[in-house]
């Protein structure tokens, strides 16, 4: 639904506005992961160029050896987020390093003399470009494009610019710069030209800086696949390792939705949906993001409401002042208010559902509520998360992630998953504990306007805890001087008297069930000091999980800032076709809702479209399919949904329009890709799929 | 599962998967039978008989549904036929070698000939020559003189058919029984799609090379030309049965309303429109609500001769107003999409039908596109109809072309879109011919024309010769001569290839090596040139 063309295009500001904000963070972030790699990268071809020259080091020993320079960059299966990468890695080569970049795509580059072609338009091309000089070299001809010709181009070039001039001066460019060559997806290169590139080019070596950059999606093994020894011994590789997918999706995750400065929230199925679009298809982060986009775009353009769905406060404030009545009406409409207004007094109701104004404030303060409800939720989730990363067999997820869906999905400390993970926690030894104390202050400090309480809460848990450490440090020097006993087992060592069964212990299951066991008997006993606090601080956390971690569900006016259809971002993001035209010709009851193609399991009613009835009977056949006998069957078909006498003579007779109707639906049929001509035998078609509905 | 299937099929079903599975045990006793050759034993018929009757015990085990065409109303049921023939012709594959297998026993149930007493009906509804075929006497040597309607392996090769009756028998006897096991396997297709999914997953591939595993593959050996019309000219009398209407097609005007669309576009998204039926429609009111302000362009993707080329220069010449030609393709693209960058408030919509269309699909076509489609201000929507469609596009295409997939099912007929297909049955190539033939002609002087009608003529002429082959150079050349249309060898040679360039003629070598000549267009069509030529 779409009401008032005003309110819409408010929204599509805002959603405008806020998808930029997300593009310029994701850009950001793709280049805050990319830096390492891309300095590394950056240094290895300062280094290559300046070596030779400068220093007579090793490299120069290479170099004279005609050894190229290569970088093997290993990105990962993830192809359609390389190109962000290269782009970036283009754009700082030419900011620092040199102005001689040609990036090469496989698909142009079919044989080796487009290949060099490529090679001189990207080099020779770009310079002229940035020289504004067009009489100093013209456009190369197919037939001169050889490495000899950028040899004499590249001395003229460099000839030129160690004469004195204005550009030169304010960068510290190396008189000689390299060129610097990018293979973008080495996998699919044709070797033959690879190799043959590489040969020639290593007979350039001596008057050319050449540096090559290979990207490569599978494993650097690919290069000795590609070439065989002796090109890949003319290479001299360097690898370069890039993050990981999923490292990068975590990120991405991190900063675009596990924070409350978007207001906009995916719930969790359509997280799920997101997630697992990345995980079992693509593991494109592009992708991802494209995803994230549209759900973006649909919450503008389908809830009304979203126009409350604002990065800034006073935004929010100002937009729900300015609410219309009718906007008003669809707040009053929601699930999530109306179960709220039920929970007030009945004053209180009535006066909700009369007075604008006093909508208006409610919704106000419903809206802060919903914003402090974030800003809690999300210290507290990494808080939770923190805590149990690292337990074993990870009862809550090991990616920040998946806790985040549990999360949503409902209350968490009702799943079985949750509980373990508290009982793994009330049992962890002190060492651990003491790491992650670190940790916790620290993931609420981060959160700047975190309530100073939990932070405090936190800081006097780890003083505590600390003095406890030392007692029991002095403790342990004292009581076990042996080494055998382990630090894992110390602290409930050091509380209980020594247990025997200790020694003895084999695997961690083992040593579980008795840490139990310990456990029973001990209850009766004293807690010592540790335990005292251990156990106020795993409560202190378990209430805090219980107050914050709620499902956004259950705050009212939810519907402002979480987009639920999952279906139909899973429709318009991964969609089956095939699954679609499958469907529509072996029940096209599903599609065309009339009632006299409704039949049992399996059938196909006389009255569908021809096309599914021819679909249907060509399922019956095996390879080849004779035309005559099933335009006689198809015929028959029609006869009987035409209400014919079975007994009369016209009966299954192919008359002129059933012959037409049946070569329509046949010519469809090819036209989907189900049958071909066939010259087999006379009159027949062959079936092209396998398998039926 | 098995309670369930036993109330959905009726007893004639049950009788034909008796008949298939027995069959299928056939298969497995093949080697014992082949040791034997061909002479069936007494012990033979008792293993058959207990594979028979494991076979009943299995049958509901199996689960074979045998799809029934329901009619819209209760009282016409109608059973498939085409479900009758499959199984006759396994049927009848199955007794065709000589001797009729009887049964001793509890034979009663197993009908000892393909038309069973059990049957209803609408088995009598058959075409006659089927029930022709059971009143025949059994032993096998008369049947191709009698009826067309026995079956033959079909080979790979062409023209293989010409086998003697004695071969034809032997082949018919040592076709794996494969392609009976298929039809089998096509009848369990026919559960409904719930139950299919429970069928254990290799069975189905099992079934799959089976059923390509041999060259072979037994279909009966009718032909079209046995209807009164054998090839229908197009009529446009489809029109006046009217296709289905799909109330879901109406989704994408409710989407193209809320202006979702363009929403999207301007966002970067492409649109992709998938779903049985014809989307032209669709696709072109939408574009008449939406786009006509716009700067548009529409390509027919299913046109046969539709290039990549044509698509690039439409939009270089036509929507940005670019004179000249361009080197490559590659080149093109760069220049538009300089140009877009140029102007950021150009936009360019283009809307393809058919982007699968088989002169689309290729890898290079297909990248350019996807090229396009990355442009910020080049606005892509797509249908595509094939269903293997989506395989043209690898992962980093997909993300070029960045698709939004739009479901919409019309059950539209692709009366356009199948137009130029070379249709199976259709006599299309008619008309185009013959214009084409006078085209080309008209063009040509008069002793060229002259030279095409003699051999238009002399074709005609041998058109019931089955072993005509095409006229041979020397002949034709002397007829020339007489006819004075010709003087020399190297005139004719001349004349042939200028033919040939325009595809009139066909050459063939012989088996003695000559050249042999004919006009590669049906009699009909030649009889019409030839009226026409007398008309002029």
């Amino acid at each position: 639904g779409c009401d008032g063309g005003e309110d819409s295009s408010l929204r599509y500001t805002l959603c405008k506005k806020l998808w930029d904000t997300i593009k310029e963070e994701t850009e950001s972030l793709q280049d805050e992961l990319n830096r390492q790699i891309l300095e590394g990268l950056l240094h290895f071809i300062k280094r290559c160029c300046s070596g030779p020259r400068h220093t007579a080091g090793p490299w120069e020993a290479r170099m004279r050896a005609s050894e190229i320079p290569t970088a093997a960059l290993v990105l990962g299966v993830n192809v359609p987020d390389h190109d962000m990468t290269f782009q970036s890695l283009c754009e700082l080569l030419q900011q620092s390093v040199t102005p001689h970049v040609a990036c090469l795509q496989a698909k142009e580059c079919g044989a080796l003399k487009s290949l060099m072609r490529k090679v001189l338009e990207r080099l020779v091309g770009s310079a002229a470009e940035d020289e504004e000089e067009g009489d100093t070299h013209p456009h190369p001809k197919g037939a001169h494009c050889t490495l000899a010709t950028l040899c004499e181009w590249y001395e003229t070039k460099s000839k030129k610019s160690s004469t004195p001039g204005k550009k030169r001066s304010s960068e510290e460019e190396p008189a000689r710069p390299p060129i610097v060559i990018i293979f973008k997806d080495l996998e699919a290169f044709n070797p033959r030209v690879l190799q043959d590139f590489i040969l020639i080019c290593s007979r350039y070596v001596e008057q050319l800086p050449l540096i090559l950059v290979f990207g490569i999606a599978t494993s650097p093994s690919t290069i000795q696949q590609v070439l065989p020894h002796s090109v890949s011994s003319l290479l001299c590789i360097e690898l370069f390792q890039s993050l990981s997918c999923t490292q990068h999706l975590s990120t991405v995750m991190d900063k675009l939705i596990l924070t409350h400065y978007f207001p906009f929230k995916p719930n969790a199925k359509v997280l799920q949906v997101l997630v697992s679009i990345f995980l079992y298809h693509d593991f494109s982060v592009r992708n991802f993001i494209k995803g994230l986009k549209l759900a973006l775009l649909e919450h503008y353009l389908n809830q009304p409401l979203s126009v409350l769905c604002c990065e800034k406060k006073e935004e929010v404030e100002l937009n729900t002042t300015q609410l219309s009545h009718r906007g008003l009406e669809s707040v009053r409409q929601l699930a999530s208010f109306r179960r709220y207004v039920e929970q007030q007094q009945p004053q209180e109701q009535v006066a909700l559902l009369t007075s604008d104004q006093h909508m208006k404030e409610t919704c106000k303060k419903l809206l802060k509520d919903l914003y402090k409800y974030h800003k809690n939720y999300y210290p507290v989730l990494r808080c939770l998360h923190a805590l149990t990363c690292s337990l074993p067999r990870v009862p809550l997820g090991k990616q920040i992630r998946e806790l985040h869906i549990t999360c949503l999905e409902g209350n968490v400390w009702e799943r079985e998953e949750y509980r373990s993970a508290m009982q793994l926690l009330s049992r962890h030894y002190l060492s651990k504990l003491m790491h992650i104390k670190i940790l916790c202050p620290h993931q609420v400090a981060n959160n700047d306007s975190f309530t100073f309480i939990y932070y405090h809460y936190f800081l006097n848990v780890y003083k505590k805890l600390t003095l406890i450490k030392n007692i029991f440090d002095n403790e342990r020097c004292s009581c076990f001087v042996s080494p055998e006993a382990k630090p894992e087992t110390a602290a409930n060592e050091g509380m209980t008297s020594p247990a025997k069964s200790m020694e003895k212990k084999t695997d961690l299951f083992q040593l579980q069930k008795t840490l139990l066991e310990m456990k029973e008997t001990r209850r009766t006993k004293k807690l010592s000091g540790f335990e005292i606090l251990r156990n106020e601080a795993l409560d202190f956390i378990d209430a805090l999980v219980r107050s914050h971690l709620v499902p956004p569900e259950t705050q009212p006016l939810h519907e402002v800032c979480y987009y639920s259809s999952s279906a139909l971002l899973r429709r318009h993001l991964n969609a089956t076709p095939r699954t679609s035209i499958q469907t529509a010709l072996s029940s096209p009851y599903h599609y065309l809702q009339n009632d006299a193609l409704l039949t049992e399991d399996g059938g196909v009613s006389n009255a569908a479209p021809d096309l599914c009835i021819v679909h249907k009977l060509h399922l019956e056949c095996g390879r080849l399919i004779n035309l005559y006998d099933w335009l006689e069957a198809y015929a028959t078909v029609v006869s009987a949904a035409e209400g014919k006498d079975p007994e009369s003579e016209e009966y299954g007779k192919v008359d002129e329009l059933k012959h037409a109707r049946f070569i329509q639906a046949v010519s469809e049929l090819q036209f989907l890709g189900f049958i071909k001509s066939t010259k087999q035998k006379t009159d027949h078609v062959a079936r092209l799929t396998w398998g039926g509905c | 599962m098995s309670v369930l299937e036993v109330k959905f099929v009726g007893d004639e079903e049950v009788l034909e998967h008796i008949v298939d599975i027995k069959e299928g045990m056939e298969t497995i006793q093949r080697p014992t039978k082949l040791d034997e050759d061909g002479d069936d034993s007494e012990e033979d018929e008792v293993l058959n008989e207990q594979k028979y009757v494991q076979a009943l015990g299995t049958e509901s085990a199996i689960g074979v549904c045998v799809g029934v065409f329901v009619g819209g109303r209760a009282s016409d049921v109608c059973v498939c036929v085409c479900v009758c023939v499959c199984v006759c012709v396994a049927s009848e594959l199955a007794r065709t070698p000589g001797k009729s297998v009887t049964f001793s026993g509890p034979s009663d149930t197993e009908p000892s000939t393909p038309v069973r007493s059990g049957r209803s009906e609408f088995r009598t509804l058959l075409s006659n020559c089927r029930l022709h075929q059971t009143k025949r006497p059994s032993p096998a040597p008369s049947m191709r003189s009698d009826s067309d309607s026995e079956l033959s392996p079909s080979d790979s090769e062409e023209g293989e058919g010409e086998k003697s009756e004695e071969e034809e028998k032997e082949t018919v006897k040592q076709t794996p029984r494969t392609p009976s096991k298929a039809k089998q396997s096509a009848a369990l297709y026919k559960t409904p799609a719930k139950k299919t999914r429970t069928l254990p997953e290799p069975s189905l591939i099992e079934e799959y090379f089976e059923a390509h595993s041999s060259t072979k593959v037994v279909t009966s050996d009718r032909t079209l030309q046995r209807l009164q019309t054998p090839k229908l000219d197009r009529t446009p009398k489809l029109n006046e049965f009217p296709p289905h209407v799909c109330s879901a097609c109406n989704v994408l005007r409710v989407v193209c309303d809320t202006g979702a669309y363009l929403t999207g576009r301007r966002l970067g998204f492409s649109v992709v429109v998938y779903g049985l039926g014809s989307k032209k429609a669709l696709l072109e009111d939408f574009r008449l609500s939406q786009l006509s302000q716009e700067l548009h362009l529409v390509v027919n993707g299913f046109f046969p001769s539709i290039t990549l080329k044509s698509i690039l220069n439409a939009v270089t010449s036509e929507a940005l107003d670019h004179q000249g030609t361009f080197r490559n393709p590659s080149d093109q693209i760069d220049y538009i999409s300089q140009t877009l960058k140029d102007s950021p408030d150009l936009h360019i919509y283009l809307l393809i039908h058919n982007i699968d269309g088989s002169m689309l699909r290729g890898e290079k076509t297909q990248s350019a596109l996807g090229h396009l489609a990355s442009l910020p201000n080049m606005h892509l929507v797509a249908s595509i109809d094939h269903i293997n469609a989506p395989l043209v596009w690898d992962q980093c295409k997909q993300s070029q072309f960045n698709w939004l997939w739009w479901e919409c099912v019309t059950y539209q007929r692709y009366v356009e879109e199948t137009s130029y297909e070379n249709s199976l049955l259709v006599q299309q190539t008619g008309a185009l011919a013959l214009s084409s033939l006078t085209h080309v002609l008209r063009s040509l002087t008069s002793n060229a024309r002259g030279i095409f009608k003699l051999l238009v003529e002399f074709q005609l002429e041998n058109r019931d010769n089955p072993s005509y082959i095409g006229l041979s150079f020397q002949d034709f050349y002397q007829r020339c001569r007489e006819a004075f249309l010709v003087n020399s060898d190297l005139t004719l040679r001349t004349q042939l290839t200028e033919f040939r360039d325009h595809k009139l003629i066909r050459t063939r070598k012989g088996a003695d090596g000559v050249e042999y000549l004919n006009v590669p267009v049906d009699t009909s069509t030649l009889l019409d040139f030839l009226e026409k030529e007398e008309g002029d």
